[in-house]
């Protein structure tokens, strides 16, 4: 229950935030909204000793028990892990925020957003239910969306909010339709519960299909190639947002779904090789990518990019451990994950300190365009520290977390490269090569962004006063780079207490929690891993100093051939191609439109019928003929045809009243005496209506169409004429029923009248006839309101205004 | 009877279908008038045709004419009319503000 309330703090948090802004305008709005990430934290923290031991906390709310949803509160180790980064990171950024966005911004909207983000992020998480799982997804799209576009009186805000909205929203329906078919398959929407199937899952038809769904989600959120493209352009944000959304909880939102889903999808080979390789690539394309960026925030977007990737591709590698046993020989596999989420608490610390650190040059300095920035060392010192501290640690060098992790992965890239079995290619052998030259490009970057911005004297600086940020602003990174620091020194503490368990999540039939915990040393000899860290470093120093040599190959890439350009071009074709379309049928001509029905009609109808051979006719049981039936049948064709051919508009509406008299003489012949009254007076009022517009029109034109279409137009006519004709001998006696109307004869009976049609209109069936009514009243209504009402002058054309 | 009936309907089915293709709009409406004649005609043939006497109880005959299909017609002669009536008087009064009863030139915008 009190995990239930976890998810529910930041969700009424937000509920209050304009009611405390309107109400108190003075006070600072961010620290009240700091109670909620430290409530959240206070809970999880009382549940770290209950996890640590192994054990996991539930808790259900059944919300559409009829559909199999429930908002099923889990918290397990792997949840614990992510929960702690959202809730610690979140509160150190809204302790930055507080002191970063100046009190004119909306902040009421920004806290708002922020904490709808936050509890989403914790609904992703902690939910064992798919569908309620996918929900808290979407609402993190939507209040990252949100968040991005914040200053949205900036293009480039709305522009950056738009490309992520709509690609991790694809990724969010593409993973929608993979838990579908999980469903399909296991019949539940649990994770727990489709795990405990999983080991049947994999050869089900499904499973491919179902496993590349979650991974497209799971690869658009977390910025993988080639979707990674959103991510630079969401730097838009202010750097709060770009810190937590963008650094350290909602891109990992995809390593969590791939983390979450490794036990049901890792019996597969296809797992395996998707998310090593996507992630490698990601890896090496990022950390390149990197080098060649001006814009600080843009540098550290692609270094996010790429350290994703390697998180990524470590889950790749760790889920090899379904395709051995697990023992002490082969527990390095499984240690490939326990580095994943090693490097996933190192990456949110040290990438957050920099986003706050650049933040505030940004702040101080009025730009963050490295090639305008430059000698700010003796003039921000904390920050310089700060910035120092964490670009050691994400170029993987002593005495700070991330060289911890970077051993470890290289020690578990060199292990999935050793792996010698036959249904494995030997293109594992490129792991290690590729995580080697990405840590290089990490390295160059990292020089980068801590010389040009530092060191180097300033080339055009702004015209401002650059002084050290003020204390607030600093104490959030100065935590971030402590954790760093303290990560590095007591790694295996926090590796016992809060990853430990999360392995137990990800092998839920592996060995003992214990002996899936590796023991991390700082020193652990000259072994293969050091010397390639030392080999990174001296490769990194060389290159970088020649940086100005080589940076041409960045240019080499013709622009429309970069994914940018492709993702532009493609939303630029996708709207040139659907108006293109919508205009070879809406072409605003009612000839062309009644083409269009007339030829769906032959097509389905007379096809219908042409197919399934529906045509037989026979004239066994017609009425006889008698010859002035066959003349009065003469007459009215004689009439129709004339028609086409007639030049005056009066001898056309003469001609038709002829087909309606004829019409009359043919319901007295037939015994209908109503309908040949009905028929002859209607008929005669038509005429004269007739009559009476055509006084009011123009003269009949000959109808100017060129003689193709004429020509076409007849075939159409001709067509839809002989398709009635066919269907309708077709139907003539279709005799399965028997008629009701022999009821109807009881009329006298029933009803009390001798006129069979006038009880039906007036007894049995009124309704219609009362409704008729009413049709006639509306036109005449209609009639009247057009002769007698204009539109005032001016107001003419008010559509489309 | 029937087939001759038929043939007839569907003379005047191809002449309505040409006549709403056109770009008049006189000649669109005569045509719709002229389906609706087709029609009627069609559904007092698929009901039984002559076989009875007219349904109007009291008369001699044992057997009467199907009445149902004949109230349908009534009804339905009495909706043609009203809608013939109504767009007869909005082709006028699209005329007196448009200036044309040519349909290709009563093009709104060109987004339409």
């Amino acid at each position: 229950m009190t995990i239930f309330l976890a998810i529910c703090i930041p969700f009424l948090m937000a509920l209050l935030v304009p009611l405390m802004y309107t109400f108190f305008p003075k006070f600072k709005i961010g620290w009240f909204v700091l109670i909620a990430p430290l409530a959240v934290l206070g809970i999880l923290a009382s549940y770290i000793p209950k996890i640590a031991g192994g054990q996991t906390a539930i808790y259900t709310y059944d919300w559409v028990p009829s559909l199999g949803m429930s908002i099923t509160v889990y918290l397990d180790g792997l949840s614990m892990i992510f929960s702690l980064l959202i809730s610690g990171v979140g509160a150190l950024v809204i302790l930055y925020a507080i002191h970063y966005l100046s009190s004119k911004e909306a902040l009421h909207h920004f806290y708002c957003y922020l904490l709808l983000f936050m509890g989403a992020m914790l609904g992703v998480v902690f939910s064992d239910n798919m569908m309620v799982l996918y929900a808290f997804w979407e609402l993190t799209s939507v209040s990252s969306f949100l968040l991005i576009a914040f200053w949205h009186h900036r293009h480039a805000s709305r522009t950056g909010a738009r490309k992520s909205m709509l690609i991790t929203v694809t990724g969010g329906i593409t993973m929608l339709i993979g838990f579908l078919l999980l469903h399909e398959m296991t019949g539940t929407f649990s994770i727990r519960k489709t795990i405990e199937q999983a080991a049947i899952l994999y050869d089900h038809p499904l499973f491919i299909g179902a496993l590349i769904c979650v991974l497209i989600g799971a690869f658009t959120k977390s910025a993988q190639f080639p979707f990674h493209i959103w991510l630079p352009d969401a730097m838009e944000a202010p750097t709060p947002v770009s810190a937590y959304l963008h650094s350290a909880t909602m891109v990992k939102a995809g390593i969590y779904i791939v983390a979450r889903f490794t036990p049901i999808f890792a019996y597969g080979w296809t797992w395996f090789w998707l998310v090593t390789f996507v992630g490698l690539i990601t890896l090496v394309w990022g950390s390149f990518n990197a080098v060649k960026q001006t814009d600080l925030k843009a540098l550290l977007a692609f270094s996010t990019i790429s350290q994703l990737g390697l998180i990524m591709s470590l889950l790749g590698m760790g889920s090899f451990a379904y395709h051995v046993q697990i023992d002490t020989s082969t527990i390095i596999y499984t240690q490939a994950t326990f580095v994943a989420l090693f490097h996933l608490v190192n990456h949110s610390t040290f990438k957050g300190a920099l986003f706050m650190a650049v933040g505030i040059i940004d702040h101080e300095a009025g730009t963050r365009d490295i090639r305008r920035l430059g000698g700010l060392m003796s003039l921000m010192p904390i920050t310089f520290t700060i910035t120092v501290i964490g670009s050691m640690s994400m170029a993987g060098l002593p005495p700070f977390n991330g060289f911890l992790s970077k051993e470890l992965f290289f020690s578990s890239a060199l292990a999935t490269a050793s792996i010698d079995m036959t249904s494995l290619p030997s293109i594992v052998a490129l792991v290690p090569i590729m995580a080697w030259v990405a840590s290089i490009f990490t390295f160059i970057y990292s020089c980068i962004l801590v010389v040009k911005t530092f060191f180097e004297s300033p080339k055009k600086l702004p015209d401002v006063k650059i002084h050290e940020a003020p204390i607030g602003m600093l104490i959030s990174p100065i935590i971030l780079v402590s954790f760093v620091f303290g990560i590095f020194l007591f790694p295996n503490t926090l590796a016992k207490y809060i990853l430990s368990p999360a392995m137990l999540s990800i092998y839920p039939q592996g060995a003992s929690q214990e002996m899936m915990t590796p023991h991390i040393s700082a020193w652990h000899g000259f072994n293969t891993e050091l010397w390639m860290t030392i080999g990174v470093v001296v490769a990194g120093i060389i290159l970088f100093k020649l940086l100005p040599k080589w940076k041409g190959i960045y240019n080499r890439l013709p622009k429309h051939l970069t994914l940018n350009g492709l993702f532009n071009r493609a939303l630029y074709e996708a709207e040139n191609v659907s108006s293109f379309i919508t205009r070879l049928y809406m072409t605003g001509s009612l000839r062309q439109y009644m083409l269009f029905v007339y030829i769906v009609l032959l097509g389905v109808v007379g096809g219908y019928f042409a197919l399934n051979d529906a045509f037989n006719f026979s004239m066994d049981n017609n009425a006889p003929i008698h010859i002035y039936e066959v003349i009065l049948v003469g007459v009215m064709g004689a009439a129709a045809i004339a028609m086409l051919f007639v030049s005056s508009r009066v001898t056309a509406t003469v001609l038709n009243g002829i087909i309606g008299y004829g019409l009359s003489i043919f319901f007295v012949i037939f015994r209908a005496p109503d309908l040949a009254l009905t028929q002859l007076i209607v008929e005669s009022v038509t005429t004269v209506l007739f009559l009476l517009c055509f006084t009011y029109l123009p003269a009949w034109k000959k109808d100017r169409l060129p003689s193709r279409t004429k020509i076409m137009n007849g075939i159409i006519s001709v067509a839809v004429g002989m398709t009635v004709v066919a269907i309708s001998l077709s139907v003539l006696h279709f005799n399965e029923f028997k008629t009701i109307s022999s009821y109807f004869e009881n009329a006298y009976e029933l009803a009390g009248g001798k006129n069979i049609v006038n009880t039906i209109l007036g007894d049995f069936r009124a309704f219609d006839t009362m409704l008729e009514v009413v049709v006639l009243c509306i036109a005449s209504i209609g009639v009247y309101q057009m002769i007698r009402l204009r539109m005032k002058k001016g107001g003419d054309r008010h559509e489309n205004k | 009877m029937e087939t001759i009936m038929i043939i007839l309907i569907g003379v005047l089915v191809t002449v309505a279908t040409y006549f709403i293709l056109s770009k008049n709009v006189i000649r669109i409406i005569l045509g719709t008038a002229l389906l609706s004649h087709a029609v009627h005609m069609l559904i007092l043939t698929i009901g039984e045709v002559k076989k009875g006497e007219a349904p109007i109880l009291g008369t001699d005959g044992s057997t009467y004419t199907d009445a149902l299909p004949q109230a349908l017609i009534l009804t339905a002669i009495v909706i043609g009319f009203a809608v013939t009536a109504f767009v007869l008087v909005l082709a006028f009064r699209t005329y007196k503000t448009n200036g044309t009863d040519n349909l290709e030139e009563m093009r709104g915008d060109d987004y339409e």
